[in-house]
């Protein structure tokens, strides 16, 4: 069994009313299935509305299950004795970094998770430390979280989870809110951390080319699994995905679009490199495109001109 | 002739320790009808910038002239400014209170003096250009899925008929079809009524797809100001000031090295196939 482990897992958010009496229940999780293993790099994908933060809130115990089981490390997420246990084991990252920074000064705030966890003073200090290096934020230890960048502010708070020394973090859209370069940042970060300290990762995104360097890939729709595999066997599938309300990366956009005006490529290109070789096969086999005569070329918008 | 900003600055905290210049000597024209693209770093004054539009804030020095007039000249109405220019935040789903859909929607014509059924009147109209349908008008915006919350609340400033809407990313937090969904909706709404439209966005392929002109700001500055080809073929000094351009247009120049004569003044999918489909049609005599 793996580190994360759901069994047919369901969960309803119900309404109530004044008197008590239910109002509306809502299944936002119908069945799931899931064995996450240990030093894994998993991504989760999903249109809004599909589930996604549900489930994550499931792995560190802030949602428990209304049906079914859900385990971390073997413990069960119902019990509410566990419930420590596991937020020390599995530590969450959301999606808005000024929500999630309490502190005054970095350190202090990436030392307020150990310090309700009853660790010692020294101790503290040192896992403030050890975390603000590991993010590469050490230099910033003293400044105030309100003068930082977004992406700066969001590797505070995975270093403010690392800082509890969890064996599994479970990002939300860490990168919603970020530029381009802070969203390189924090990636680079959750990446690291994965492949270096073998921290297992679930990093829940709508961007899909961060999802590319997963090990394996979780769609979700409705509440359920809908497709899974690697990042290949995943992203091959661009009519599907696009039906879930998702998209594929650019390159493999590009690739299938170009397969469908009949080049020969291989399927589930996923990296520019990929489909270069591709194209650059192509050039050397002589393929050539008959040219389609009065058809006009340029029809998104012209910008030649 | 739109929006004319001549030599804006602006400085946050001016008598304080804090003292730091937002935006620096900022001269820009906007036209009628142009769909720009505001992109830029976290903390680049993109935010601040917008504000200045809308007379959210004033500038500490510098003139901005809406349709000829210079709105900080005394007597100028902020209100009417308001009507005409707007701006829906990040996150503006968080700013939905009233108990139903329809009601919140008919608060900002509300609050422009317009009675009771023209409002309802508009707010129904604004309503179905973001797609939300007549079954959901009477709902609390709270029983809404976060995309529709977000059409909603753009819904709010729609109704409020503007010549010019600016909108500070309407997408972080969507998923890649909620996304296309309101960029669509703010294009047909661009070609159609002919208004302006000012987007600021972190995803550099949203806004290649989607204006006809990028601004690119640094520091406070405006670093980059042209057609979407021209601004992301300086992808070099775009990555120095945190930013990139779309994964599209590096491809297509490292294609280039196999490829010779291969257009690489590419930025969204569809440039690309045509460009990749031309080159296979002319092959290596290019």
């Amino acid at each position: 069994m793996g580190i994360i482990n759901a069994v047919k897992l369901i969960y309803d958010y119900v309404t109530k009313d004044e008197r008590g009496d239910v109002e509306n229940v809502t299944s936002a999780i119908r069945g799931v299935d899931l064995d996450i293993q240990a030093g894994q790099f998993i991504a989760i994908l999903g249109h809004n509305g599909s589930g996604k933060s549900t489930l994550a809130k499931q792995m560190n115990a802030l949602l428990v299950p209304t049906g079914g089981t859900l385990t971390v490390k073997g413990m069960d997420t119902s019990d509410e004795k566990n419930v420590w246990n596991i937020r020390q084991t599995a530590g969450m990252v959301f999606q808005n970094p000024d929500n999630q920074i309490i502190g005054t000064i970095v350190e202090e705030d990436v030392g307020f998770g150990p310090e309700n966890l009853g660790v010692p003073t020294k101790e503290i200090w040192d896992r403030v430390y050890d975390s603000l290096k590991r993010v590469g934020m050490m230099e910033y230890c003293d400044h105030s979280p309100n003068k930082l960048s977004g992406g700066q502010k969001q590797r505070v708070a995975i270093a403010g989870t690392m800082a509890m020394k969890p064996e599994c973090i479970v990002l939300d859209e860490p990168t919603a809110m970020l530029d381009p370069n802070g969203r390189k940042e924090v990636i680079g970060t959750v990446r690291e951390l994965n492949q270096k300290e073998g921290v297992t990762v679930i990093l829940i995104t709508h961007y899909m080319d961060e999802a590319i360097q997963a090990d394996q890939v979780y769609v979700m729709d409705e509440g359920q699994i809908v497709l899974s595999g690697t990042p290949r066997e995943v992203f091959s599938q661009v009519g599907r995905l696009k039906e879930l309300r998702l998209d594929v990366p650019q390159i493999t956009e590009l690739a299938y679009e170009l397969k469908k005006e009949g080049f020969p490529l291989p399927d589930g290109i996923l990296t520019a490199k990929e489909l270069e070789d591709a194209l650059i096969r192509c050039k050397e086999q002589g393929y050539h495109v008959k040219a389609k005569s009065g058809e006009a070329k340029h029809v998104d918008k012209d910008r030649t001109s | 002739m739109s929006i004319r900003i001549e030599h804006l600055n602006y400085i946050y905290s001016m008598d304080s320790a804090f003292r730091k210049q937002a935006l620096r000597d900022i001269c820009l024209d906007i036209d009628d009808g142009e769909f720009i693209g505001l992109i830029g770093h976290t903390g680049s004054g993109k935010s601040t910038l917008i504000q200045h539009l809308n007379g959210l804030i004033r500038a500490t020095d510098g003139k901005i002239y809406y349709n000829g007039e210079d709105i900080y000249q005394e007597g100028y109405s902020m209100t009417k400014l308001r009507s005409h220019v707007g701006l829906v935040f990040q996150y503006p789903e968080y700013q939905l209170f009233e108990t139903t859909v329809l009601k919140d929607v008919c608060f900002g014509p509300g609050n422009l003096g317009l009675d009771a059924e023209t409002c309802m009147e508009r707010a129904k109209k604004a309503l179905s250009i973001v797609g939300i349908k007549e079954k959901d008008h009477n709902k609390s915006p709270f029983e809404l899925s976060g995309g529709q919350r977000r059409r909603a609340a753009i819904a709010g400033v729609l109704a409020m008929e503007p010549d010019v809407l600016i909108l500070d990313e309407p997408t972080a937090g969507l998923d890649p079809r909620g996304r296309n969904d309101i960029l669509d909706q703010i294009a047909d709404l661009h070609s159609r009524m002919g208004i302006t439209v000012i987007l600021v966005s972190h995803s550099m392929e949203d806004v290649a797809n989607y204006v006809d002109r990028i601004i690119a700001m640094n520091r406070g500055s405006v670093y980059m100001d042209g057609t979407p080809a021209e601004v992301f073929e300086r992808y070099a000094e775009l990555e120095k000031i945190g930013l990139a351009a779309p994964q599209v247009t590096y491809f297509m120049h490292d294609l280039q090295r196999s490829f010779p004569g291969m257009r690489a003044d590419v930025t969204t999918v569809r440039e690309a196939k045509d460009a990749i489909l031309g080159w296979f049609e002319g092959g290596e005599k290019r």
